[in-house]
Formats: structure tokens, sequence, C-alpha cells
């Protein structure tokens, strides 16, 4: 199944690829997004394929755990609703060869979810690197000389970055060597060895993880590309990166935090992780204030919640739990602000609070889901970012982080006022008299761009209301996996 | 057999400093694939005579024809569409980049001998020449403004890294090695695309033309 998972969609990239009608292409992805998140249900719910030491044994390179399930789940049905969406998008831009963005996004999915059924740091690695550099043509999608620049940044930024992390992981496995031991790359021999491993290398490997993943995730201050790349992109590309890259990113680097905590560490890393998470905060909220494109905003949103990931790993303990709810329910919610945004975007041809106004009037349905995703995504009830957060602010509380917990409420404000004004601005008054192309002001909300929405904004308000028992299960089997317990 | 290591590496640390000091781009390239041509095979010294598997075998022979052939001849045609011919006014001078890169290599043969190396003597020159090679491909990519020369801080950067990578050779599957080296091989691929089009839209290799994305 794993195989089935990876391979199926790097085949129908290659399928995509020969299909010759534009036309038709697009419809290749909700196939490839719908199997594959069948696929995932079957490696769940039947009991055989869900035993993650279904590959256990020497040197096993695939295998699914608790984390892993996590993540692969979010990408695959984020995956699945984006691609609906993206039959609606490409229907409405006839106008560009789609060839190489759909077999870019197709090429995503199959990398994407090698990572999170990778037992070796090495592979993982690979596969992210892959998913980057499948990644970048869709940036350049609209070939302007902005998505140019913002492609150009992108790849740049994001190979040094991820070189890093290469490093990072071979620092790990010599940090085994060093200690006497054979060198390792595989995540349970190193969780079993963690104690043993040897500390400065092992601390230098997972400082460079810091480095070379949380650039993907777009920590600061190493997240200048992210704006750029999420500003130029289609809406699309956005929710896919904001709610699949950020955390198949967030899920190689925390196979070096759990070996780093196994090892008796997790000060060391607490010590990184909350500055480095409370910046990225910080970062956000600062250029969240005044931001008059709507989708730079979503890029720093992004930021921010990369953050707060970190700040519930530096608390640990306690907050694992509510982090890693906290990874599904950004990911859905972004996939929501950026599915939404890209609507607005595409009726008013601006990303520009200076001419993009009235947004209610123009587009009653995206717009009122960009609303509620907003609210949600702030971090207020009844929604799954509001339980996530909250958890993890009463584990810092808990845990005797008052400061730490004190600075996060403060830029949960400031980012709440600066994203509030913006949207705010978007989505009230009059509609501007349109001076573009008719197309676009044609242009209006149908089912096939809205359908996707809606879903996904109803798992957000869900998550906030209840917690289905078998998805508490499998984050409280996660949480105890991080943290060491199990 | 450690003698020849470490003469390889020997050579690719001054070679890393000529890297430095030229202006003209087509060098460097030429620099960097005999780096990566000479770096290629020397895996198969370590594994000891008795065990060279066929794989071990095919992925040297595969990342000599990438990094000594492919790339640079990728690299070479953006050039030549790109009709420039050397980095002029770098950031940061050239004759002080290579004293800087001298530096830089002097510290990480102490760095080194400070964190000790633990497994074994199997070539003690490893870990400082692939620090200087990343620290020579940070500066390289630091300081030039050349889309292509940045490309080719950043080739520089993973030769560094595969030198390390050659004290793990256990503890690395067929699988991942040459998925490493397609990754590589398709990023430089995708980046000469996108530096192809930077050049036409732009009429220029200069990165700093590429700043209309800010906050206002």
């Amino acid at each position: 199944m794993a195989l089935g998972m990876i391979f199926l969609p790097l085949l129908l990239a290659g399928v995509a690829a020969l299909i010759p009608s534009n036309r038709l292409r697009p419809w290749v992805l909700p196939f490839a997004g719908i199997i594959h998140l069948a696929m995932f249900v079957c490696v769940v719910t039947v009991p055989g394929l869900a035993d993650w030491s279904l590959f256990q044994g020497e040197g096993a390179l695939l295998g699914l755990d608790p984390a892993g399930t996590v993540i692969l789940g979010l990408v695959s049905g984020l995956f699945a609703l984006a691609s609906i969406y993206s039959v609606g998008y490409l229907g409405h831009r006839q106008d560009r060869p789609n060839r190489v963005f759909i077999a870019g996004l197709l090429a995503f999915l199959g990398f994407a979810s090698v990572v999170p059924w990778s037992r070796h740091l090495g592979l993982a690695w690979v596969a992210i690197e892959a998913t980057t550099l499948s990644m970048a043509p869709l940036i350049y999608f609209n070939h302007s000389k902005r998505s140019i620049e913002a492609t150009w940044k992108y790849l740049l930024v994001g190979s040094v970055g991820i070189a890093l992390a290469l490093l990072g992981t071979f620092f790990i496995a010599y940090s085994s060597l060093s200690a006497g031991l054979p060198a390792s790359m595989d995540i349970d021999t190193l969780s079993v060895n963690a104690a043993l491993l040897s500390k400065p290398w092992l601390h230098a490997a997972f400082i460079l993880a810091l480095i070379g993943y949380g650039t993907k995730m777009g920590l600061a201050p190493m997240h200048t590309w992210k704006p750029d790349a999420y500003g130029e992109a289609p809406g699309v590309v956005g929710a896919i990166f904001a709610g699949g890259v950020t955390s198949i990113a967030f899920l190689a680097f925390l196979r070096f935090y759990v070996i780093v905590g196994r090892a008796g560490e997790a000060s060391f890393a607490s010590r990184l992780l909350l500055p480095m998470g409370l910046l990225s905060m910080a970062v956000a909220g600062v250029f969240m204030i005044g931001q008059r494109d709507f989708k730079r905003m979503l890029a720093y949103s992004s930021v921010e919640h990369m953050g707060i990931l970190m700040i519930g790993l530096g608390v640990g303990g306690p907050a694992l739990f509510g982090t890693m709810l906290h990874v599904v329910t950004n990911g859905a919610t972004k996939g929501v602000l950026f599915l939404s945004a890209g609507n607005i975007h595409r009726a008013y041809a601006s990303k520009s609070t200076d001419r993009v106004r009235g947004a209610l009037r123009r587009l009653p349905l995206s717009a009122s889901f960009f609303l509620a995703a907003f609210f949600a995504i702030t971090g207020s009830p009844p929604f799954g970012p509001f339980v996530s957060e909250f958890s993890i602010i009463s584990a810092a509380f808990g845990t005797g982080h008052y400061l730490g917990a004190a600075l996060f409420l403060l830029f949960l404000l400031v980012v709440f006022v600066g994203m509030g004004r913006t949207v705010l601005t978007v989505l009230q008054g009059r509609v501007p008299v349109q001076e573009t192309a008719p197309a676009d002001a044609a242009y209006r909300d149908d089912f096939l761009t809205v359908a996707p929405v809606a879903i996904l904004m109803s798992v957000v308000l869900l998550l906030g209301l209840w917690i289905p028992a078998p998805l508490g299960e499998l984050l409280n089997n996660a949480a105890h996996l991080i943290g060491g317990a199990a | 057999m450690l003698d020849v290591l470490n003469a390889v590496l020997v050579v690719v640390m001054i070679l890393n400093l000529f890297a430095l000091g030229t202006s003209r781009i087509n060098s460097v390239i030429r620099i960097v694939a005999v780096e990566g041509a000479l770096l290629g095979p020397v895996p198969l010294l370590l594994h000891g005579a008795g065990d060279i598997s066929g794989a071990s075998v095919l992925a040297a022979a595969v990342a000599v024809v990438l990094k000594g052939l492919v790339i640079p001849a990728i690299m070479r045609r953006s050039l030549r569409a790109a009709d420039i011919k050397r980095e002029v006014e770098p950031f940061v001078g050239f004759l002080p980049s290579v004293l800087l890169g001298a530096v830089g290599t002097g510290i990480a043969l102490v760095f080194s001998a400070r964190m000790g190396s633990g497994g074994g003597s199997t070539a003690n020159l490893i870990i400082p020449a692939a620090i200087a090679t990343i620290l020579v491909g940070f500066i390289i990519l630091t300081t030039r403004w050349k889309a292509l020369s940045q490309v080719i801080g950043y080739l520089m950067l993973e030769n560094g890294i595969f030198i390390f990578g050659m004290l793990l050779v256990e503890a690395i599957p067929f699988v991942v090695e040459m998925g490493v080296l397609l990754d590589l091989f398709v990023g430089i691929f995708v980046i000469s695309i996108i530096t192809n089009h930077i050049n036409e839209a732009f009429s220029s290799m200069d990165t700093r033309k590429l700043a209309s994305l800010k906050e206002e």
C-alpha cells in the first residue's frame, strides 16, 4: 500500500503529461487525489495495514507510525479537496498550458507520501528535496517577471536550506559513528541508541535540521522566500504549500526532535525552539500590520503558525497533543484561506486591498468562508485552531513557561488586529467600479471552486467542537511517541 | 589507499581557493566539475578492496558522469545563452574572498581536531575538507551577483556535503544515494531553466535586478 500511495501519483504524473487536451487533463488530479485518500483510509482501517510494525525489521525503509499517519492523512485529504478545486480553477485558466502544473502537483503528492512512510532520515530528505523541485514550476505558473523572481528566490533559498538539512542528517549518522556505534540514519535504530550518541554532533545535527527544515517550513528568519512564493503562486498552490509542504517538513524535523529528546537533551531543544517560535510569531505579526496584499498576509500567517508548532515542541510534554492537533487544524484552515483567497483574487484580478473591496457582495460564498477561516486561524472559538492553540498555551502555563506563554498571547493579539484589518477591508464596503477585462467581471463562485472549501471549513469547525475518537487516539499515540513515553 | 584519499581531499581544498579567485565563470564551472569527478570514485576506496559491490561502482560512475560531465554541460549552455563571461564586482572582491576561504579552511581544520573524530582513523581530512568546501560554497553563494555563480556556489556546497557522506558509506542505502544524485541533477536542470528565463525576462543574470517583490 505504501508503494501504491507513492508510485500511483508519480505514474499519473507521467500519464497527465501525455494527455494532449488542456481541458481534460485537470481531471487526472481528482482521480489521483481520491484514490490516494481511499488508500489512506484502507491503511488506517484495515488492522494489518495499520500495524506500523509491519515493515519493521533490519534496515526496513518504509513503515508508518502514528505521527506519520497524522501527516499522511492531512496531506492526502488536503490534496484530494485541492485537486477538485484545481479542476475548477484550471477551467478558468485555459489561457495557460497546464501540463507542467498538473504533472508537478501529482509528483508532489507521490514524493510527499514518501516522507511519512520513511523510516530512514536520508530517504525522507530525498523525498523532501524532490517535493521542493516539483513545486517550483507551480510557483512559475503565470510566467510573469514577478513569478520568475519568486521562483528563483524559492529555489535558491529552499535548495540551500534543504542542503543544510542533509548535512544535519549526515551529522546525526556520524554522532552514532563517533560514539563507536555503526553509522545509522535509521530512525528506530537512532531512537534506541539515542542516549549513547555523541552529544556535540547530535547538537550540531539538531541545529542544522532546524535551519534546514525550518527554511522549508518558513520559520523566521529563514522565511524570506515565503511571502514572495505564496503571493505569486495560484491560491491552490498556496494551499498545498501552507498545509502540505510545511507539514511534511515539520514531520522530518520532528524525527530529529524525537531522537534528541530520547537522548535526554529535551532542554537543549527547548532553549532553541521557544525563542525561534516566538521570533516567527513576532516577525509575522509585524509584517501583517498594514499588509495590503492579502496573499502575502496569508504567507505571514503561515510563518506565525509554524512558530506556534515550534513553541509547542519547545514546551514539550503536555503540549505535544495540541501541537500534533495544530498541524492538522492549521493545515485545514490554511486550505480554506488560500482557496477562498484564490477565488477572490480571480474575481478582482488583484490581490491588493487598494482594489479589492466588498468581496462579501461580489463573491458571497468564498468571502464568507474567508471570513470564517480568518476567525478560525486567529484562534477564535468554536473552530479547530482554538482548541489546539488553547491546549498549547495551557500546557505552557502548566509547565512554568510564563514569559513564553504571555508573549504567545500578546503576539496572537497583534496578529488578530493586523490580519483583521486587511481581511475586513477586503470583505466590506462597496465593490469598486471595475476597469478589468470582462472575463474577470463575469467570474462567479461555482461548485468546483466552492464545494472543496466548504468541506474543509466544516472539518475545521468539527475539530473545534468534537475530536472523533479514532483521531484522538491517533494524536495521543503520536504525542506519546514524540514525548518518548511509548 | 588512505594516501590517495588524503591527496584528493587536499587537491579539492586547493581547487576551492582557485574557484574563489577567478572571475571567469567558465573556469569556476570547470573547477567544480573537476572536484565532482575527483570525488565521485572516492567512496570505492573507503569500501576496502574486498567488498566493492556492483551497486557502489554504479553509484560512483553516475556521480562522475553527472558532476563531471552532464551538470557542467547544462551550466555552460546557460552561460552561452546569457552571453556573459565574467563575474564583475562581486560583493566581496576576489582576493579578499580567497583569503576568507583560506582562513575558513584553517578554522575547519582546527574545529575538526577539537570535535574529535571517533570512528577510527579512516581519514582525518574528510571532516575538515567537507566543512571547508561547504564554507567556500557559501562564500560564492553569498558574495556573487550572477545567478549562475550562485548556482555554482550551491554545487560546491553539495560537493562538501558529499565529502562528509564518505564517512557514512555503510549507512546510506543505494536507493538513497541515487536519490540524492537524481535530486541534484533535476535541481540543477530546473534551476538552469529558471536562470535562462531570468536572462530572457530581465536581459541580465544579475540577481540584484530581481527586486520587485518586497514589503511596501
